[in-house]
């Protein structure tokens, strides 16, 4: 239970952090940013727009900084991101919830079949160490941590969607409500095949070499070697000794894991046009749209932190000495 | 040092990091033209006079490519230089010291290393208005430093109460001392490692940004190179070349930081190496 409430304590204060951080970095940077913003919008708003902007980003306000402080607060958390500007009148909320499900479609299936495919070639690698197979597996892995995802996502659509053909070249497939027929979901899946592999390919490397890494320092422990002396088949030895105890650093380093594939998310929708969230926050960068910049941030940094507080609940479902310690 | 000259990935690592150095010290040797020079007819194909042929905007390819291995390098290493001083406060310092300090510090990496990096780089780099190479390096150290400080504080953690590093205190040496002294240079391996993984991080993170058009794109580097390549659609032309070298060498140099930091990581880890 203590486990637990640490958990807990930690998404909040990170939660807490990241909305923090949101609401002092514009007012942090030189020349205020927003006012060059809102000089460019000028005659595109209406004046009651521009001026709840003004007063969002502290520009003429009789609030003090505290006061404002705390109406970000109570905004964001009741979920009033404002209006975006490259869509106006567009809400944020609006823009953000058609975008969500194509990106949570992306990440999450690159995410889980990453975890599974990496993890298992790596605990293979070990286990047949110095290897032919060790021998390439080592090299590939750290390429495909090294590679750049725009660039690989750019020849993959060059030759798989340009050249052959085989692949739809941009968009996600239909506006989501065509998902309702045969013909709707098929075009989904056939826009989202090139993206979601890019994607998990280069995801893939990183979970080889901790897997890797790790198993070779577990198949020296002592409980292997006991393990062995019972003669054990190498079959049992491998899942339910080594592979079972190797698997736990791939838990604590997921947050980095997903911020990773994040990070590939937002090339990836970028190169393959592809209607999710993160193009959408590139767009809203490009545009100087800081409503939407900030909506798209808070959801973001929250549905990671959310993401990272599941797998450290599976954490202590694997780890024993987790849920023990606990509760002493 | 001799397991490390031994090792066959830190020598090919060793040697492309070499290579891309080299090229880049040369550059004005190497390069038949300047890298910005606008003046030749465009997308000309391979020939003697145009190595790589011309890009759609009437650059020489190959001298855009050697020029462009600066950019990364110094952003690379400069970054992970910096990265390495922050760490070894959030980290080392932090993991030696203990008690209040450790808590305070190791919080504040706790939820750095939650927050996704190039999400939060985009976002800060979205507010800045000046893009220099120096904006770019503080803004990747302040993104990056978070996972390598978690692993050295575990390391200073390990080390603090070995008899050594005891007595070493018990002589009243300060902190400081201690921890730059007798610490650092027993964990050196895995400072080493980490170096060149933050340097791969920046090196990747920067090429992004600058592919995104979100660094400074009159600059001549290999990410500003796909950005232009993707602006003038140098797929739908055909210019393949325009579109596939930048990002063989980012993967190439790419790939050389990160066999250097696994292997500094095997050699350094002797459970890791081969018995």
């Amino acid at each position: 239970m203590r486990y637990l409430a640490r958990r807990i304590g930690l998404l909040l204060l990170t939660g807490w952090a990241a909305l923090t951080f949101n609401f002092v970095l514009p007012r942090l940077m030189p020349g205020n940013p927003v006012e060059t913003m809102l000089a460019r919008y000028q005659g595109k708003l209406t004046p009651q727009a521009a001026n709840a902007l003004e007063v969002a980003f502290g520009l003429k306000t009789k609030q003090g900084e505290l006061g404002q402080y705390f109406t970000y607060l109570g905004h964001t958390l009741t979920g009033h991101f404002g209006v975006s500007l490259t869509y106006f009148p567009e809400k944020v909320t609006t823009l953000i919830g058609q975008a969500l499900p194509w990106t949570l479609g992306l990440v999450g299936f690159a995410t889980v079949v990453a975890f599974f495919i990496g993890t298992a070639i790596g605990a293979v690698a070990a286990w047949h160490r110095g290897s032919a197979l060790d021998g390439i597996m080592v090299p590939m892995g750290v390429m495909l941590s090294a590679m750049p995802v725009f660039w690989i996502g750019l020849l993959v659509l060059y030759v798989f969607a340009f050249k052959l053909g085989w692949f739809p070249v941009a968009g996600g497939g239909s506006g989501g409500q065509g998902l309702a027929s045969i013909s709707g979901f098929g075009a989904v899946i056939s826009h989202a095949t090139l993206p979601a592999i890019t994607l998990t390919a280069v995801s893939l490397g990183g979970y080889i070499i901790l897997m890797r890494n790790t198993t070779i320092t577990v198949l020296s422990d002592d409980f292997v070697k006991f393990a062995r002396a019972k003669g054990l088949p190498d079959r049992v030895i491998a899942t339910r000794y080594a592979a079972r105890n190797a698997i736990l650093p791939s838990f604590t380093s997921f947050a980095l894991a997903l911020g990773f594939v994040v990070a590939g998310a937002i090339f990836i929708e970028y190169v393959f046009d592809y209607p999710g969230i993160a193009y959408l926050l590139y767009q809203a960068v490009i545009s100087q749209d800081y409503p939407l910049e900030q909506g798209i941030f808070v959801v973001i940094i929250l549905g990671v932190l959310l993401a990272v507080f599941i797998s450290d609940l599976f954490y202590a479902l694997l780890d024993p000495r987790i849920r023990v310690e606990g509760r002493s | 040092m001799k397991a490390f000259l031994r090792n066959r990935r830190a020598l090919t690592g060793a040697g492309i990091l070499i290579f891309f150095g080299l090229v880049a010290l040369l550059a004005p040797v190497i390069a038949p033209y300047s890298p910005n020079d606008i003046n030749f007819t465009p997308m000309l194909g391979v020939s003697a006079k145009h190595l790589l042929g011309t890009t759609p905007q009437g650059q020489d390819i190959f001298s855009q490519l050697v020029y462009g291995s600066r950019d990364s390098l110094e952003v690379g290493l400069i970054t992970a230089a910096v990265i390495a001083v922050v760490q070894l406060f959030m980290g080392v310092f932090s993991g030696y010291a203990g008690g209040w300090v450790d808590g305070v510090l190791s919080s504040v990496t706790n939820i750095w290393l939650v927050l996704p990096g190039l999400v939060l780089l985009i976002v800060i780099i979205s507010y800045v208005p000046n893009k220099g190479i120096t904006t770019m390096i503080g803004v990747l150290a302040i993104t990056g430093w978070a996972w390598g400080a978690r692993v050295l504080r575990s390391q200073a953690i390990a080390l603090r109460d070995r008899p050594f590093i005891e007595a070493a205190r018990m002589s009243g040496e300060s902190r400081l001392h201690i921890v730059l002294f007798n610490v650092v240079p027993n964990m050196f391996g895995v400072l080493v490692a980490n170096f060149f993984g933050a340097a791969l991080y920046a090196v990747l993170a920067e090429a992004g940004l600058d592919f995104l058009g979100l660094g400074n794109i009159n600059q001549v580097s290999w990410g500003t190179m796909l950005y232009w390549a993707q602006s003038a659609n140098a797929m739908l032309l055909g210019e393949w070349i325009y579109l596939l070298l930048p990002g063989l060498c980012i993967l190439l140099l790419g790939t050389g930081l990160g066999l250097l930091n696994f292997a500094v990581d095997e050699v350094a880890d002797p459970r890791l190496r081969r018995n």
